[in-house]
């Protein structure tokens, strides 16, 4: 499956999975935070509508 | 349309509730394609490219090293020029957008330093040197930390943007230096620039370029790279709206009592 990488595998895979690792965690960290923020904005919205 | 309307049309993104309903319809386009852009282009890259007769298999780490260093840089002007909206303009999504886009540079930075540093030791036998292209991607790292601990450090966001879009201004000068340092300083470990020229890509100059085998796979994923920043900025942005909205709501009932 993975490719014959040499004397130089652990190098490479060691780039890859740092690379990919630390742009699952930006993607994820964003979108817990959006949907954190667009539930607590509906939420004090309906909250201040129902107070008039 | 004139050049004049299609300008003034673009002014009204300025309004959050716009610039919300259009994001949220652009997004899952941006998403998608990134997605498969980035899986297409790393797969070919990884698996469907040969050694490099020099550098052996590390020459796979460039599908990663160089368009995070290309973003890394990128987002920096992105928020030179949307500090500048702030400063002359005074709209506010320009400013939030600039503040959503740092945490992005700060990790394209940091993958375009780790993938440095783990690609260098076996190249150039040490993890880092103090060559002028490294320090000023370094420096250009410690700006974006600094940027985010500024607009954290200050709570009116008004002030913040302000202060943050004059800091984007002075960093700027090392956004520029991280990518034109090689040309101005001919020494150090950090190769030129062999894939983002203009005679590399048409092949018109007799300079050291990349192989259009590395090439077509690498373009892949630098448009990858940029489509994933497209849609971060845009998500991120509506989040920070979102943010500053209910900051104004919970001010407004606190008053209301």
């Amino acid at each position: 499956m993975i490719p014959d990488l040499g004397k130089y595998a652990d190098t490479v895979l060691w780039s890859y999975v740092v690379s990919i690792g630390l742009l699952i965690a930006l993607v994820a960290f964003s979108v817990i935070r959006g949907r954190k923020m667009r539930a607590e904005m509906e939420k004090v919205e309906q909250r201040m509508s129902r107070n008039g | 349309m004139t050049i004049a309307a299609k300008a003034n049309s673009l002014w009204e993104y300025a309004n959050p509730r716009k610039f919300l309903a259009t994001s949220e319809r652009v997004l899952p386009f941006f998403w998608i394609s990134a997605g498969l852009c980035l899986v297409i282009g790393l797969t070919w890259g990884f698996f469907f490219t040969p050694d490099d007769y020099k550098q052996g298999s590390t020459v796979k780490i460039i599908y990663l090293h160089v368009p995070a260093a290309l973003m890394a840089v990128n987002c920096w002007l992105m928020m030179l020029a949307t500090s500048l909206v702030w400063l002359v303009r005074r709209h506010h999504v320009s400013a939030l957008a600039a503040r959503a886009a740092a945490p992005i540079g700060i990790v394209m930075t940091l993958i375009a330093l780790a993938t440095g540093a783990i690609w260098g030791q076996p190249m150039w036998g040490t993890w880092w040197a103090w060559d002028p292209r490294l320090t000023s991607f370094l420096i250009l790292f410690l700006f974006y930390l600094g940027y985010v601990a500024l607009w954290e450090a200050i709570e009116d966001p008004d002030t913040a943007a302000d202060l943050t879009s004059v800091l984007c201004l002075v960093g700027s000068v090392f956004a520029i230096l991280s990518r034109y340092a090689v040309n101005f300083w001919n020494q150090g470990l950090h190769q030129g620039a062999s894939v983002m020229r203009a005679g590399a890509v048409t092949g018109t100059d007799t300079e050291e370029k990349v192989s259009n085998i590395y090439f077509y796979p690498l373009l892949l994923c630098i448009i990858g790279f940029v489509l994933l920043f497209i849609a971060l900025v845009f998500y991120r942005t509506g989040t920070e709206i979102r943010a500053r909205r209910i900051k104004a709501l919970l001010a407004r009932e606190r008053v209301n009592g």
